[in-house]
């Protein structure tokens, strides 16, 4: 079940002519792609799609009410090779990941599918991650668009245009027979808004009745000659049908005065921030009616060259706004430029950064740099509205009071014990060489746990330890979680150990979903799904490709145990892969699916058992040892009460979930005895309630009693 | 071909004063920042407002610091292009869920004095980095505070979590409450809270925490308050049998001989040693006490007695097995629990200790001299470790596991023969002596003694590496001794003691002292 419900909100996709939709961008995509009458839909989830994926599966019965096929892939390269529906069949098809990473994973397959080019609509809308939240490496999924041909969509992030870009993407995809990408920045994934709808639309051919009456032609598969043949069409047809289609079909814009002697080109997710800028700059009204002429790239590739030239041909300076690094479009241009022998000077990435995000701030100062340049006289006379840094300086310097706070593990995450075990074991046997994969576990590589350097890629993370798996003095440890396990890690890393015989240890993260994206289902995932075939075990598939020193912990939360056998892993003779499974439930599911149920128990009457944890602050020293092998954002610090103590105690807050892991950590460790766990009976029996009701009067007795024999300190005004 | 230029509705007169409302909400990933954002949404939305929200999901929010980021503008049919991100300088209201997130804000210039309301949460969210030191690594709110003010056109500054709390809800609520309140927003109190009724649980909570917020900004406006107060040192009086009171009573008259600085701290001091042992332990630890001053000054403000007086305190009140049972089965501690968590007297509740004594532990409440046998022989603590290899669970609540404890903690009149006390003493005596050793040519470094004993604390390895880290700190201070730039030295090796958990700091700090030593 995954983190976001929206099942609700699918109910919006039902909408019909001319009604209004109003919501996030992902919803709306969804909403154009039945409009569209897509035929098959797919991918893999990852911020910032995420949640389109969600939507996806939540929409699963309307999706079979109109014959689209919903699949959730394996991964980003299963999910772009189900597009190969689209080269035979004229069936649109839809799928979506992120971007850059699930791109490169998606490549080998986007690749081919290029190269064999597409009858129906081939979509996929990729979340670029790029940018302040981002999660992965800087980069540009841009570049797979110019090696493998095929085109890119980079409409306004508002949604009637990217619900037209979803539908402009189909019609292009078709008219040049190349798959088409759109790509969405994370913020424009969560956009909100609102646009008029059309009617649903089912497929013209059904996947089931297509697999009925099946197609093939060898001209489209990828082996020689044909590949050279495909390789001469992309060039020689689908590329000048592109041009000509884009053009024709108006997909990039053109805003503000017709004859000006600068302009600007600008990718079309780059518009709301630019137009903010010029706001700012009084160049233009609330509404996007600008003093400077834009030209705005919603197909960010190809490139147009005579619609480019023809912006620039009164022009004496044009600004290329172009986010990310390199700056393919401008080197693209200023080639134009220079072939055509244009006089138009061409600036970008002289005034802009080369690398980073283009926020408001930056585009404002690029555009400012760029008008004192080649246009000073637009400029405000005293720009009254622009901050200026030199106006505060006289505040206190403050960054020093600005911790940083990356993320990290939730309150009362499974994985948070197993780290905790592998620090312990750090602290007995020395540290090793670890390797990380993607997923939240990746938060142990920062403090308080930094176990781990290193992250390859998902699924990867057993396989990037090879070079050091053929043993020695000590061995090497992989981490690997139960989303990366199925996307890849079963074959690349598991059994490919199994294979060279490595003498390593993988520790594989199981929290019962993909927990990273949003809690989305897998194979191994324990919940009943009704449209999945879920509960198979990991253990299985582990022994079944041939590991035979495997063990199951089946509640991570047990610190001593997973110490114990980490250690075994690391100290048995065993050669050969030892793979450790440690499983226990995300807590965020839990608290989703289990929070509902106390409160309704409360309601009714009924005996529960609440969890939580405490800290006796005069037992508590205030050394913190417990935080280091926790990081728990619910374990934190407060003042002492005892004036003499010059440190503060450690304090469990009100959002504590009772996991346990800071006293098994504390005891199994052996750190302090200050911790303690108290379970609260709600609605106890009448007969509970009198035996602990006498319970406590022969404490209180004992207590009281002890008390007479020393002195009680009473506070008091003089 | 000619460019078309796409048509765009056109500027005219009733436009040009309306203005977009840029609202940013800086918060920490699951306080609910998602669904304030909803609730803001939907309320202007429901005012005829074009809005736009914007927000980052995924691994990058999980408990890390993120932007929700709104703007509105009343507008008809016509569709202003709003940003999706906020810009330094062009902020109209900014939320921050905690203090911290407040003055990141400040420093990415979101709060600006021409035109940002902030509204802040007063209370802290600690990151990891804070609280990972191991001295007090708490970063001060205090410029932060001055700051806000300077930097905001407009301060509405109070905790908000508290609020959350004591309504049974989450900060969302409160932050949402505080907003409304601050009429910041044209819409009515009513259409802010339509947007809570329309969620789908917790309606009751959030609607009172809303409430006490939005009251809270009412008041606050009218009257300002002063939240900060000043923190008083408590004054206490003893109560219970009358003997030990007749005994407290000759204590309190001998702490009124001692100069008046050191009263307030040796009177807590004093408390707390007689609270540990009894009313003869305060008269060792007053002799102590005497004692230093009588080395100490009105010149150097009795700063070494006063340090003093809550090292040797702390020092004598030494954690050790008895001390904590004794904690574990008091009455007030039962109070306390139920307080802090809020349950009434009807619930049961059970409470579950995490205890694991190690051998020095379970060593040191042996007789001193059967105690010194056994700590000398590497075979005997290996077979006491093996024996309490076991961690531990005592449930407190059950008379089992009570009188166990109940039991340990009454070894306190037998704490004087144990091995751990006279081996606490030793240390206390040598520690004394080693302070004194300095007066009267390095009186810093007499401080910088007494005050270094703050580093051993805790139980088991913590204790063991507090210790060696005192031990490295006294080797130190030793080779300051007589040297000009010794006050220099002294609170870097003191600094760097205090912040780092592996000492790597604090040897290469004692490493630079050396080699300046050669010099």
């Amino acid at each position: 079940m995954a983190e976001r419900s929206f099942s609700k909100e699918v109910q919006k996709l039902k909408l019909g002519e001319g009604e209004l939709f109003t919501g996030e961008g992902i919803l709306a995509i969804t909403k154009a792609l039945l409009e569209c009458g897509v035929g098959y839909v797919g991918g893999y989830q990852g911020a910032p799609i995420s949640h389109l994926m969600d939507v996806l599966a939540d929409a699963e019965e309307i999706l079979a009410d109109l014959d689209v096929r919903f699949e959730a892939n394996a991964s980003e390269s299963a999910a772009a090779s189900m597009l190969s529906a689209s080269v035979h069949y004229p069936i649109r098809g839809a799928v979506t990941f992120k971007g850059p990473v699930g791109v490169n994973v998606a490549s080998d397959a986007l690749a081919n599918l290029s190269s064999s080019g597409v009858t129906g609509g081939a979509l996929i809308i990729i979340g670029e991650d790029y940018g302040e939240g981002s999660s992965i490496m800087q980069e540009r999924s841009h570049a797979f668009a110019m090696k493998s041909q095929l085109w890119m969509l980079d409409p306004r992030p508002n949604l009637p245009s990217i619900v037209n870009a979803v539908e402009q993407g189909f019609l292009l995809s078709e008219a040049t027979n190349t798959p088409v990408m759109l790509m969405l920045g994370i913020r424009s994934c969560h956009v909100t808004g609102s646009f008029k709808t059309q009617n649903n639309k089912r497929p013209t051919l059904s996947v089931q009745d297509a697999s009925a009456e099946p197609r093939k032609s060898f001209s489209r598969v990828v082996l020689p000659p044909m590949s050279f043949i495909q390789e001469q069409d992309k060039i020689k047809n689908r590329w000048p049908a592109a041009q000509s289609y884009i053009q024709k079909n108006r997909l990039n814009e053109f805003f503000g005065p017709s004859n000006s002697s600068i302009g600007i080109v600008l990718q079309g997710g780059m518009y709301n921030n630019l137009i903010r800028a010029l706001q700012r700059l009084n160049l233009s009204d609330l509404y996007g009616n600008t003093k400077i002429p834009l030209y705005v790239l919603n197909v960010a590739y190809p490139l147009i060259n005579n619609e480019f030239l023809e912006f620039c041909n009164d022009k004496d300076a044009v600004l290329v706004i172009e986010q990310g690094q390199p700056e393919f479009i401008e080197q693209a241009f200023g080639s134009m430029l220079f072939r055509a022998d244009s006089k138009t000077k061409l600036y970008g990435k002289d005034l802009l950064p080369m690398a980073g995000e283009y926020t408001g701030d930056i585009l404002m100062t690029g555009v400012t740099a760029f008008l004192k340049k080649t246009a000073p006289q637009l400029l405000p006379v005293k720009n009254s509205k622009s901050f200026s840094q030199e106006k505060y300086k006289s505040f206190p310097e403050l960054s020093g009071n600005v911790p940083p706070r990356p993320p990290g593990f939730c309150i009362g995450c499974p994985e948070r014990p197993i780290f905790s075990a592998m620090k312990l074991v750090e602290q007995e046997l020395g540290s090793h060489q670890i390797t990380g994969d993607i997923g939240c576990h990746l938060f142990a590589s920062l403090p308080p746990f930094e176990i781990g350097g290193s992250t390859m890629g998902y699924g990867l993370g057993p396989a990037s330890n090879a070079a050091f798996d053929g043993g020695g003095e000590k061995r090497s440890i992989s981490i690997l979680g139960d989303g990366g396990f199925w996307h890849n890690g079963l074959s690349s890393s598991i059994g490919n150990a199994v294979f060279n015989n490595s003498d390593s240890v993988i520790v594989i993260i199981d929290n019962f979903s993909s927990a990273a994206t949003g809690g989305q289902d897998i194979p191994s995932s324990r919940s009943e799904n009704t449209s999945k075939s879920t509960n198979h075990p990991i253990a299985k598939a582990v022994k079944g490709v041939g590991v035979n020193w495997v063990r199951e912990i089946n509640n991570t939360y047990k610190v001593e145990q997973i110490r114990k056998t980490l250690n075994e892993a690391l100290t048995t003779k065993f050669k050969g892969p030892k793979v450790i499974i440690a499983s226990s439930e995300c807590m965020l599911n839990r608290q989703r699916r289990e929070k509902p149920l106390i409160a309704r128990s409360i309601r009714a009457q009924r005996r529960i058992e609440k969890t939580l944890f405490g800290v006796d602050p005069d037992i508590c020293t205030g050394d913190y040892a417990c935080i280091r092998l926790s990081g728990c954002p619910s374990l934190t610090l407060k003042k002492a009460d005892d004036p003499l103590k010059d440190d503060p105690v450690a304090s469990i807050d009100q959002n504590c979930v009772g996991c346990g892991n800071c006293g098994e950590v504390a005891s199994s460790a052996m750190l302090c005895p200050s911790f303690y766990r108290a379970d609260i009976i709600v609605n106890p029996s009448k007969f509970e309630r009198f035996w602990l009701k006498l319970r406590q009067h022969v404490i209180c007795w004992l207590q009281t009693n002890r008390q007479r024999h020393r002195l009680s300190f009473e506070e008091y005004t003089p | 071909m000619s460019i078309q230029v796409s048509k765009l509705p056109h500027a005219n007169q009733k436009h040009v004063d309306r203005k977009i409302i840029k609202l940013a909400i800086m918060a920490v990933g699951g306080q609910g920042g998602g669904v304030l954002t909803n609730w803001i949404e939907k309320c202007a939305s429901s005012n005829g407002y074009a809005v736009q929200a914007t927000s980052v999901a995924g691994v990058a929010q999980r408990t890390g610091a993120t932007i929700y980021y709104i703007e509105m503008l009343q507008t008809g049919i016509e569709k202003p292009v709003f940003a999706l991100m906020p810009s330094a300088g062009d902020v109209d209201i900014l939320i921050a869920s905690e203090m911290a997130e407040a003055g990141r804000a400040i420093v990415r210039g979101f709060v600006t004095p021409e035109r940002t309301t902030l509204i802040a949460s007063t209370h802290r969210i600690l990151a990891v980095a804070e609280k990972s030191v191991p001295g007090d690594g708490i970063m001060p709110t205090e410029e932060v505070e001055t700051s806000a003010k300077a930097a905001a056109k407009r301060l509405i500054n109070f905790d908000m979590e508290k609020i959350a709390v004591e309504t049974g809800s989450v900060i969302s609520a409160s932050l949402y409450g505080a907003l409304a309140g601050s009429k910041t927003l044209p819409f009515s109190r009513e259409s802010f809270e339509a947007a809570i009724r329309s969620s789908d649980y917790g309606v009751e909570a959030s609607l009172s925490a809303f409430s006490v917020a939005f009251e809270h900004v009412e008041k606050q406006e009218i009257k300002p308050t002063k939240e900060a107060s000043q923190r008083v040192t408590p004054t206490y009086k003893a109560i219970g049998n009358a003997k030990l009171v007749a005994d407290w009573q000759v204590l309190e008259a001998e702490v009124e001989k001692l100069p008046g600085v050191v009263q307030p701290t040796a009177l807590l001091g004093l408390r707390k040693v007689v609270d540990f042992q009894d009313t003869k332990y305060g008269h060792t630890y007053l002799n102590r006490l005497v004692h230093i001053t009588e080395y100490d000054d009105s010149t150097t403000e009795y700063r070494l007695s006063r340090e003093a007086a809550k090292q040797i305190a702390n020092a004598m009140a030494y954690d050790d097995v008895i001390r904590v049972a004794d904690l574990k089965t008091r009455g007030e501690r039962m109070i306390r629990i139920k307080q802090e968590l809020g349950t009434n007297w009807n619930n049961g509740l059970k409470i579950t200790e995490f205890l694991h004594p190690r051998a020095e532990e379970i060593v040191g409440m042996l007789p001193t001299k059967i105690g010194s046998f056994i700590e000398k022989r590497s075979g005997w603590m290996k077979l006491i470790t093996r024996i309490f290899s076991k961690r531990l669970l005592v449930r407190t609540d059950t008379l089992k596991g009570f009188l166990l404890l109940y039991f340990l903690g009454g070894l306190r009149n037998f704490r004087r023969r144990s091995f751990r006390y006279s081996f606490e003493q030793t240390h206390i005596n040598k520690w004394l002596s080693s302070a004194l050793a300095y007066i009267p040519n390095d009186y810093e470094l007499a401080v910088g003694v007494i005050r270094a004993r703050r580093l051993i604390k805790g139980y088991a390895d913590t204790h063991a590496r507090g210790s060696s880290k005192y031990d490295r700190v006294l080797a130190g201070i030793n080779l300051l001794s007589g040297r000009r730039d010794a006050f220099h030295w002294l609170q870097r090796l003191e600094e760097s003691a205090m912040k780092d958990e592996h000492a790597n700091n604090l040897n290469e700090t004692l490493k630079k002292i050396r080699s300046v030593e050669l010099l």
